[in-house]
């Protein structure tokens, strides 16, 4: 094995009561280009974010080139050789290239020289990377991909010799991603370290040299990429089974309640995330729609609850249409039935400053069940709270205390007593159960097969495999803003991890 | 002739009148190209008035008094910076705070000391800084000469000698005819602080644009992870930007208590740290539609003066409240896009907080 290009010994890092990174050790070979996978919040971002001096381990040891490493700023990081390229993008939008590379390693305290100077570096690292970009141009009218190579260049042109890439296909569109593999060869074979971050496994297999896998804080495994599989990586990334899977019956699938046609939806930087989607939903089934985060389901659930507009398509509720590329709103949705509990609790679902009863209600507030003439009726919402409080085992069952200062999976549980006791035809849930505890994990997912054994239809996006196999009926996975595949409740976890994976495989249905 | 003099009368005023709301609108420049949020502006010109005024007519020196102005609206600045930087405080409640703060204590202090309901003494000359009129230069030319007597004598007789070239090119200028008195009027009659402003607009625009600081501070504002994460002080780099925007509205206010009126009177600015708000919107945050803008306002401001009471020939009469409220309706105007758009530093008003 070549020299460590960086060493990291018992690293810990704590966030309040999270621990982000527990007693992390990892060498990352000079030259090669090394993979660190993990699902969302296992800690791959915390710590690159401490090689980069952005934050400070509590305890725990960087060697850098052999050398131990005191990383207090990024400057010292960057001064130490090290580059990184975030996920969003450290540019100043409205500057040209030129300035943007500049910012920071200016030359002195005229700018003159500086650009100068980064004219023709650039053009070096044009000429040796292959990194073509015009120097003039303003960064917002460039491309995401030609954005992301400024990044690089930025990185660069500080003299790094060992890059950090933090999910940097994430935005890119498959030909610039392949685009930026070829550069990252590229730059391994000029003898530079890449080291990148990802959750995307075929990625990993695709162009790392070795990959070490995290998960929920802790290093699980690093293991040669040539002598591993996907199923193996995925495996090590979920982890053990921690997930009773809920007993349910046969389902008993009526009318189509839901019908979506050929949805496309952009995010807000204009790239596609939900590609031409078709499927139906009907009553009494649960669908779910797996996943690896990012492949476009966020988008398709906020477009299908009315929070973002949808670039093209027809969606019908209940037999009629509604119009999401234009007038829907999630109240008009409400009405006709249709309940969304949202993805992130925190900035969606939830009033965190409002009393428990304030958000037990939230939305549904102008219903005549909670009004008095042009107020609030208090007295029914405390009885409604209540209520819910007690069916849903919501502790502490204090009405009136703050939301934030319930656990997470409690303020999950004000969200979907505040939903399914509406009563909708149609339910949307996102995660439902991200950041929940085990038990109330079983709780909701019960909660979830009620209502569709009253004959309600479900639609379930999670990207917890267990959690999709053990409440669908149906599985729908998405890749990279289309759906790949639909499998039965009995599908493998193998099965799906390689449609999520994005790798096509005609499996018998 | 007589309306050639009224126009250039109402020129000469426009400069100035637009003076004070330059100095401020660059001052608010500095600070919000650096995402700092400034409606204290008001109040810190307030305080350099105040302060100017008062340490002028103690010490009986005009550059005394300016530099006590300066001092003064600087440390109202860091209170700004201490509670929206350090703290990461509301940027706007911070301002207003200032700008109460600052109309309560000159009233106050000014009350204490000098017992003249609030107002400063009355500065006599050599207590405020005094025009550069015409005769004042064809004097200098005349009684000049080189002395060694004393090591003060010997530094006036060299900034005499470095202001001597200078002196004979205006002079003459000022004696051409016809041309002469209009140029006397406009270009020559004011105190230095008036060159001072509109030196600082080229200036301003060379520090932002040619400078390393000004890459850096336009940069913070627009966004300051990139900053933090290129090694840079984000909050350094802000703090930076207020002192100069303390430096300048100090000056404004000098401006204010030492030129345009002989002595601080209570609320003195008079709003006029809101219009080089407005004139900064207006200017679209860059220097030289800056100077433009505050010309353009000092200008209505002049005009409103001038006009009062005598009608415009077409329209006929206008009120002078009118004309006063133009420069709020034209920023108005901009705002709602009708010329151009004026797309604000990105990160402005909001506090820096690394985040994950």
């Amino acid at each position: 094995m070549a020299q460590a290009a960086i060493e990291l010994v018992g690293i810990n890092k704590s966030f309040g009561a999270v621990r982000a990174n527990r007693d992390i050790n990892l060498e990352i070979a000079r030259g090669t280009i090394h993979g660190i996978v993990g699902e969302n919040g296992a800690g791959k971002s915390t710590l690159m974010s401490i090689l980069y001096g952005f934050y400070q381990a509590d305890s725990g040891e960087i060697r850098v080139g052999g050398k131990p490493a005191s990383i207090k700023t990024s400057n010292d990081a960057i001064a130490l050789g090290i580059g990184m390229v975030h996920q969003h993008f450290m540019l100043v939008d409205n500057f040209t290239v030129l300035e943007n590379i500049i910012l920071g390693a200016e030359t002195n305290a005229l700018l003159k020289s500086s650009i100068a100077k980064a004219r023709s570096e650039l053009d070096r690292l044009e000429r040796e990377y292959g990194l073509e970009v015009d120097p003039d141009a303003i960064i917002e009218e460039l491309p995401v991909g030609l954005q992301q190579r400024v990044e690089i260049l930025k990185a660069l042109y500080r003299g790094a010799e060992i890059l950090i890439l933090d999910e940097p296909t994430g935005v890119l569109t498959p030909a610039e991603a392949d685009h930026l593999f070829r550069i990252l060869r590229q730059l391994k074979e000029q003898g530079k370290t890449v080291v990148l971050i990802t959750h995307k496994l075929r990625e990993i297999m695709a162009i790392t040299d070795t990959v070490s896998v995290m998960r929920q804080g802790t290093m699980v495994a690093t293991r040669e990429t040539s002598k591993t599989t996907v199923e193996e990586l995925a495996e090590l990334m979920v982890g053990r089974r921690v997930l009773l899977r809920v007993e349910k019956g046969e389902a008993a699938a009526g009318a189509v309640k839901l019908a979506v046609k050929n949805l496309t939806v952009k995010d807000s930087r204009g790239v596609t995330m939900v590609d031409d989607i078709s499927f139906d939903l009907r009553a009494g089934e649960i669908v779910g729609i797996a996943g690896v985060a990012g492949n476009g389901q966020s988008e398709l659930l906020e477009a299908i609850s009315g929070i973002r507009r949808a670039v093209s398509g027809s969606v019908m509720l209940d037999g009629k249409p509604i119009d999401l590329t234009g007038a829907a709103d999630p109240g008009e949705l409400r009405d006709r039935g249709l309940a969304h509990v949202p993805e992130d609790r925190h900035h969606v679902g939830l009033v965190l400053a409002f009393e428990e009863n304030e958000n037990s209600i939230l939305g549904y507030h102008d219903d005549p069940r909670y009004l008095k003439g042009p107020f609030l009726n208090i007295d029914a919402i405390m009885a409604d709270a209540t209520d819910k409080i007690e069916k849903y085992d919501i502790r502490p069952g204090n009405p009136r205390l703050k939301t934030a200062n319930f656990s997470g999976g409690n303020q999950q549980k004000i969200v979907l007593a505040r939903e399914i006791e509406q009563d909708p035809g149609v339910l949307i849930v996102g995660q439902p159960t991200r950041g929940v505890d085990v038990g109330a994990i079983e709780f909701i997912h019960k909660r979830l097969i009620a209502m569709r054994d009253q004959g309600k239809a479900v639609l379930v996006v999670s990207v917890e495999l267990d959690e999709i196999r053990s409440l669908s009926d149906r599985i729908l996975v998405m890749f990279a803003g289309r759906i790949v595949g639909e499998r039965g409740p009995d599908a493998t976890e193998g099965e799906l991890g390689l449609l999520m994976a994005g790798i096509e495989q005609e499996a018998a249905a | 002739m007589d309306t050639l003099n009224a126009i250039v009368q109402v020129l000469d005023s426009t400069i100035r009148l637009s003076v004070p709301l330059l100095l401020a609108c660059l001052a608010g420049l500095y600070s919000e190209r650096s995402g700092i949020f400034d409606i204290g502006l008001e109040g810190k010109m307030l305080v350099g008035a105040f302060a100017g005024a008062a340490a002028a007519s103690v010490f009986h020196s005009a550059f005394i008094g300016l530099g006590m102005a300066i001092l003064i609206s600087v440390a109202f600045a860091m209170v700004h910076g201490f509670a929206s930087i350090t703290h990461r405080g509301n940027q706007i409640v911070s301002g207003v705070a200032i700008n109460f703060i600052a109309a309560g204590s000159t009233i106050i202090l000014g009350q204490a000391w000098f017992q003249q309901g609030g107002r400063t003494p009355a500065l006599q000359p050599g207590e405020r800084f005094e025009s550069i009129t015409a005769d004042v230069i064809s004097n200098f030319l005349a009684t000049y000469s080189f002395s060694t007597a004393s090591v003060a004598d010997l530094l006036v007789s060299i900034r005499g000698l470095i202001l001597y070239l200078p002196a004979l090119l205006f002079d003459a200028l000022a004696r051409i005819p016809g041309f002469g008195p209009i140029f006397a009027e406009l270009v020559l009659g004011h105190s230095v602080l008036v060159y001072f402003a509109f030196a600082m607009v080229p200036f301003t625009w060379w520090v932002l644009f040619r400078t390393r600081f000004g890459l850096r501070l336009r940069a913070v504002g627009e966004n300051p992870a990139a900053v933090d994460t290129a090694g840079i002080s984000v909050t350094w780099l802000r703090y930076r930007a207020l002192i100069c925007t303390g430096i300048l509205t100090g000056v404004a206010g000098a401006y204010l208590s030492m030129v345009q009126n002989g002595g601080f009177v209570k609320d003195m600015t008079a709003g006029k740290g809101y219009i080089a708000l407005a004139a900064l919107i207006f200017a679209k945050w860059k220097p030289v539609n800056a100077m433009f803008a505050c010309l353009l306002f000092g200008f209505l401001d002049a005009a409103s003066i001038r006009l009062q009471g005598s009608p415009l020939p077409v329209i006929g009469k206008v009120p002078a409240q009118f004309m006063q409220a133009l420069p709020y309706v034209l920023t108005v105007i901009l705002l709602a896009g009708f010329i151009g758009k004026a797309i604000p530093p990105r990160a402005g008003g909001v506090p820096y907080v690394k985040e994950r």
